[in-house]
This record gives structure tokens, sequence and C-alpha cells, in this order.
């Protein structure tokens, strides 16, 4: 049953589980939460391809699954190209009608964390959606490379301190700003690009329906607190979410056919980056005083990037 | 409905163009491919097929080699037939998904075109790309000519599709020397070779919805060992399906293919070892010997390089007195594998006949048959002496100071 039918968060959760709850990702990770809600949004068949990382390596260890449907896992770096080529035979199949049921529908997925999505995967992403694969890749980006203990990607955001790009006596931290996935996918020209959070979960569902729905490939940013390497309580994945929707670390929105921009959570009450980033471990040390200015620089590129979305969405371009 | 060619008794075709028809038709569902010379007519021709309406299956030209493998891998886990071509670079680029093609047990067909691996770049033939590959856990079947490449492509998909194999399939053929030399092929109809390598069967589905299936899983040290012992296993058991699958194309064809081929071997008192183009090279120099000098010379060669027929080379060559094997790949500090391969074959013989190694033809040089004829006199020489009178690894057209390692170790 899909989620146009659900009215309350309890039921939604506990529908349709082809995600089963039985896997080894950290208490309190929000990958299992983004993953779930894909799932649950749809009763088309599912293909699933996954890059390595966390929540690969948390769902199929053999002789164990947590995917109770059609899933698939290479390499680090091409879980777009297996759904393309998943794709590519199901269009094949039905044309030379060797399909076992022709008629159902089939939605093609593929999953990464950052480290796949912005990093070392990006090629076989822009590859995929250069040719227009019928297919919706979701990443979960938790701006870390988690699976291996915590290096910087290139989704880590400036200040945050990684094993790779330390804070220290000489360093506070990674020292560029994250790179915009969500421009670069819109800019291929992709029919729908969003960035979603799992605390916003209508809004994610409904974001996971468009995509699945909407013919040619689409790329959905998914913000995916990290609790072992952000450093919070378990407890608080969704409290943090909110804290990084609110203060507008994490803005909302979508961009249809490259262009077409709409923001789908305005914050009642936009709080300061300060209080999203005084939550967490990683950006402890942005607190001494020779560092306050790498908070100063990240609320300033914040603001900037808020005005630029309103403006856009504005002007629809 | 794909259009049909309609097709000579004998057609005159480079390796690469056989390699292509071959695919066709054999009616693959997806190729996924990047293009790369010497392969790149193979994916054109190919791109030729589909844009005129001879083809059904999906085309996707991908970004990367390494994209081409991980999208045939997508693909071959949905329930279809998959192929792409590649060579040289692009395969040392795809080497890490091949690895993973095995180990899901995906009959994948791969035809490799071969050339050297830089640096220094080179676009020419040698085996550097085939012994890459030797440890991925594909079978590796080898093609000496275009007629072969075109037969092995066929038979390529019967063995691998097998259900008691299941595993991903190398056709090799020597970059240019093959691919871009015209002969005479002698092909299969449309149907007749459809009819021959079969409808595809589906198995571990992607596409089967009733059957989920989780592909790729992972393994540590409780269960890795396990599976790669059965693959390994596959592999080795495989040898039945070949030879069978080669009957069975000889009955249908008239031509006959062995795991490993020998040629003038019944009688032959000195033998060299080798692959693709240069067993014919071998081949002309044995009999030229034998016709002018009486040389009882004659010619080795695995058709198939893996799974590695280690009891039929030691039976093809334990009653030679000399024999040398050519590695054309540069062996980066070690003997040449496939000597290092025949040795240990060789080595569970009563009689141990003398061996040398030579590395020879890197990056297209040229290998004649005048020199084939003086290896094969080299080996006489070792056979009258007794022992290795030269050094065992040797370098074969090397131009500047002769270059050697090892001597024999004398009593």
């Amino acid at each position: 049953m899909a989620i146009t039918s659900i009215k309350n968060l309890k039921e939604f959760s506990t529908n349709n589980d082809r995600f089963e709850g039985a896997h080894l990702l950290c208490p309190g990770c929000a990958h299992s939460m983004i993953v779930r809600e894909l799932m649950n949004c749809t009763d088309d068949n599912l293909v699933i391809a996954t890059n390595t990382g966390c929540l690969e390596v948390s769902t199929a260890v053999y002789p164990y699954t947590s995917w109770d449907t059609s899933w698939i896992h290479i390499g680090f770096e091409n879980a777009a190209t297996a759904a393309a080529g998943a794709e590519a035979m199901y269009k094949a199949r039905k044309r030379k009608g060797t399909l076992k049921d022709p008629n159902a529908p089939v939605k093609f997925v593929a999953f990464g964390g950052d480290g796949s999505t912005y990093d070392i995967g990006f090629q076989w992403l822009s590859g995929a959606v250069e040719r227009g694969h019928d297919f919706t890749y979701v990443c979960l980006d938790n701006e870390n490379y988690a699976n291996t203990g915590g290096q910087r990607s290139s989704a880590t955001p400036i200040g945050s301190t990684t094993s790779t790009a330390q804070a220290g006596s000489h360093s506070y931290g990674k020292k560029e700003k994250k790179k915009d996935m969500v421009a670069i996918m819109a800019a291929h020209g992709a029919p729908y690009v969003a960035q979603l959070a799992p605390n916003k979960w209508k809004i994610m569902a409904k974001g996971f329906q468009k995509a699945l729905e909407t013919e040619g490939p689409c790329f959905i940013n998914t913000v995916s607190a990290c609790t072992t390497e952000w450093k919070f309580d378990p407890k608080d994945t969704i409290h943090i979410t909110d804290l990084a929707t609110d203060s507008l670390m994490f803005p909302i929105y979508e961009i249809i056919d490259g262009k077409e921009l709409n923001i789908l959570y305005r914050p009642k009450n936009i709080i300061t980056v300060e209080e999203y980033l005084n939550a967490q471990g990683r950006y402890r040390h942005l607190f001494k005083p020779e560092n306050r200015h790498v908070i100063e620089k990240i609320q300033k590129d914040v603001d900037e990037k808020w005005e630029l979305l309103q403006r856009r969405e504005e002007a629809r371009v | 409905m794909a259009k049909k060619y309609d097709l000579n008794e004998v057609e005159v075709w480079d390796g690469n163009y056989a390699a292509s028809q071959a695919l066709r038709q054999a009616q693959v569902d997806v190729v996924a491919a990047y293009p790369i010379t010497p392969s790149t007519p193979i994916v054109e021709n190919y791109g030729n097929y589909v844009a005129n309406g001879y083809i059904d299956g999906e085309f996707v030209m991908v970004e990367s080699e390494h994209a081409a493998m991980s999208g045939c891998v997508g693909a071959a886990a949905s329930g279809g037939r998959v192929a792409t071509a590649t060579s040289s670079q692009g395969f040392a680029l795809m080497v890490e998904v091949l690895y993973q093609a095995s180990g899901m047990r995906l009959p994948i067909v791969l035809t490799v075109v071969n050339r050297a691996l830089a640096s220094p770049l080179n676009v020419r033939g040698d085996h550097s790309d085939m012994y890459l590959g030797r440890d991925s856990g594909w079978i590796q079947l080898d093609s000496f000519n275009a007629q072969e490449a075109y037969d092995m492509v066929l038979c390529a998909f019967r063995i691998g599709e097998n259900m008691n194999v299941r595993l991903p399939v190398m056709v090799h053929q020597d970059g240019f020397i093959t691919s871009h030399t015209a002969q005479n092929v002698s092909p299969l109809s449309d149907d007749e070779a459809y009819a021959f390598v079969g409808e595809y069967q589906p198995y571990n589905d992607m596409l089967d919805f009733s059957k989920p299936v989780t592909y790729g899983a992972q393994t540590e040290e409780d269960w890795h060992y396990e599976h790669k012992a059965r693959q390994h296993k596959a592999l080795m058991d495989s040898r039945d399906v070949i030879n069978s699958v080669f009957e069975e194309y000889k009955a249908k064809t008239g031509r006959e293919y062995k795991r490993v081929e020998s040629y003038l071997m019944d009688d032959a008192e000195v033998a060299i070892v080798a692959l693709g183009t240069t067993v014919e090279t071998c081949l002309l120099a044995a009999k030229q010997l034998r016709e002018e000098e009486g040389i009882k010379a004659g010619v080795v060669a695995p058709r198939c390089f893996r799974p590695f027929p280690f009891d039929m080379i030691r039976d093809a060559l334990m009653n030679v007195k000399a024999l040398c094997v050519m590695d054309r790949s540069a062996p980066g500090g070690a003997m040449g594998a496939l000597f290092n391969e025949v040795s240990a074959a060789l080595y569970t013989t009563p009689n141990r006949p003398i061996i040398t190694n030579y590395i020879y033809g890197l990056g297209g040089r040229d290998f004649s048959v005048k020199e084939a004829k003086r290896i094969f006199k080299e080996q006489l020489a070792h056979a009258e002496a007794g022992e290795i009178t030269t050094d065992i690894q040797q370098f074969s057209g090397l131009r500047g100071p002769k270059l050697g390692f090892f001597k024999t170790k004398r009593s």
C-alpha cells in the first residue's frame, strides 16, 4: 500500500516492509529511515542497487539479507551503472517478451553514501544520468566516509573535523566548502532533483514518489545524520536533523527539469547555524576564540545560499 | 523483430567484424560498451546493426570501461544475455568489475582484442591484458585467426550460460594481426547460429520478483574462503562443458577445437608453446623445418587459457626432448607466466623435458617464421647437448645487447 492512503507516521513506518528491521546499522543512524521511507512509498516492484558503504555492509552480510526485493551491490562507485544495466535489461526483455510478469511496474533505484556519490562514484552517476536511464539515485549524505571510520569527503562541510582533515593546534578541520551536488545534478538536465530530510517525512515521501513516477534519471540528496561521526546521542537523530533543516544548513527544495526551483520547507523560526554546530562533537573546536571566524563564514554561506534559492524560486530559473 | 543478415558461405571478415557478427547472431539482450583501440570496430559494427534494425536488444554506450562492465553486471543479474568488448587500458580499468562479475557467477561474454599495457603507451598487440585477467575467475578462450574469433564467441555463450557453469567468458584475439586483417571466414546462418547458442535461461533473475535475490553480499573470514573455493571448482568443472560444446560445434560446422591444440606433435622431438597468432607462425615454421631439414618440430597451444589445461598440456608435451614456451607479455621480474604454468605441468612427468622461455613480440614487435625456426633449432641444440645451452629466459627480436636470465644448474 502506497503512502497516498496513509494518514500517520506510525502507520507509514510499519507499512509494506521490504527493508527488514534486522540490519547492522548504528543505533540512531538515519540511513534506515530514509531507505524504508523510499521503499514504503511505492507498491511497485523495486530493483535496488547500492554502492559500497555503511548501508551495503550493514544489510547484506552473508548468509543474511535485509532486502526483501531485488538487490545488487557491485563496487564502491557503480550502483548507478548497475541500476542502469538492470533498467536496460528490463527494456530489452520487455521488447522481446521474456519477462515473467511483463505488466507489473518496476522501479530502479540506486543508493550511495556521499563518498560514493560526490567522490568515487561521481563519474558513474554523471554518465548514467546523462544517458537518461529511468531510475532514481538517492544519496544518503552523512558528510563523511563513515563506513571507513570518518574521513573527509567532498560533502564534508568546512570546519568539520574528520580523521583526514583534523582539527588541531594548526587546523580548524576541513578547509574546503561542501560540493553543491544538487546544483551539479540539476545542471545535467535531470527531470527531477531534490534535497530532502527524514525529519520532514511527508515532504520526503512526496519527493520520493515524484522521483519514482518521473520518467528519466532523478537525483535526491538526503540528509542522513551520523551519530557516530557527527558525535551526538543516538536518540537525537531527528532533533539534529531538525536543527539542520531549521538553520538552513540543509535547505529542503526541488529542481524540476534543471530550472524550476521550489522550496519545499520554510522554517517558521530560522535558527542560527551556531545552534546546529554546537549540538555536534565534530564542530566543537569551532567554538574556540581563534576558530569563531569559521562559524561566521558558515553563517554567511548559509544566508547567501538561502537568498539564492529564494531568488531562483521567484524568478523560475 | 530484428532483421536478419543473408550471409555468404564464405565471407571476408577481419577478427573484429567476425566477433561483432557473432554477437549479433547470439541476439544479446544488453551490450554495454566503451570503445578502445583495437576493439573499437566491434562496438562500431554493433552500433551499425542497432541503427539499421538488426538488434532487438539494448546498446548502452557508457562513459568508461569500468562502467561498461558494471552495466553488464547489472544487466546480467537481470536475467538476459550480455556481452561487451575491450582491449588493453580499457581491460585494466575493468579489472575490478571482472572479479565481481565472476564472483557473482554471471555469464557475460567479453571479447578481448589483445593489446599492450602502458607505459609507454602502445596500441599494438601483445598479451599483457590477457594475462592481467588470468586470476579473475573468468573462462578465457583464445583464438588464433578471424574464423576462430567468430567460432569462439558463439561457443562462449554456450559454455558460460550452461547451468553447470554460469561463469563469464573472455574470447581473445590478437590486436591488429587478427582484429584488422581480413581473412576468409565461414559463418553459420543467423538461424543456425542462434539455434546453436540457444535461448537464454535466466537464473537468480532480479526481474523475477516472486523470488527476490541479493547479489554482491559481503563475506568475511567466515564464508569468503568457501565461496572462492567453490568458484574455483566451478571453473575446473567447466572443462567437461567446454569439451562437449566444442564437440557439438564440430558436429555442426566440421571445425574441431580442443582445450589444448596440438599440431605435428605425434612424433615431435622439439616443440614451441604459444598463444594467439604466433601459433600459426610457429606451425608454418615447424612444417618448413620438417620438409627442409627433417627436424621433428611441433606446436602446442592452449585454446583454453583458463581453466588452465594442466593435464592436457602435460600429455601433449611429455614426450618431447626440448621445448620453448613463448610469453608475449612483459614478465615483470619473473619468468613468463605461461612458461611457469607449462613447467609446473611438465615437472609432474617422469621425463621432464628441457624447457626454456622466450619473451617476444611486446607492443606488436613482429615475430617471424624465420625467428620461430631459429628457436626450434635452439631447442634441438638443447636436446642434443642434454641440457640448456642458453639462458633459461631470453628475449626474441629485441634490439641492443642480448638480454637473458638464469642458467641451468649443472651437476
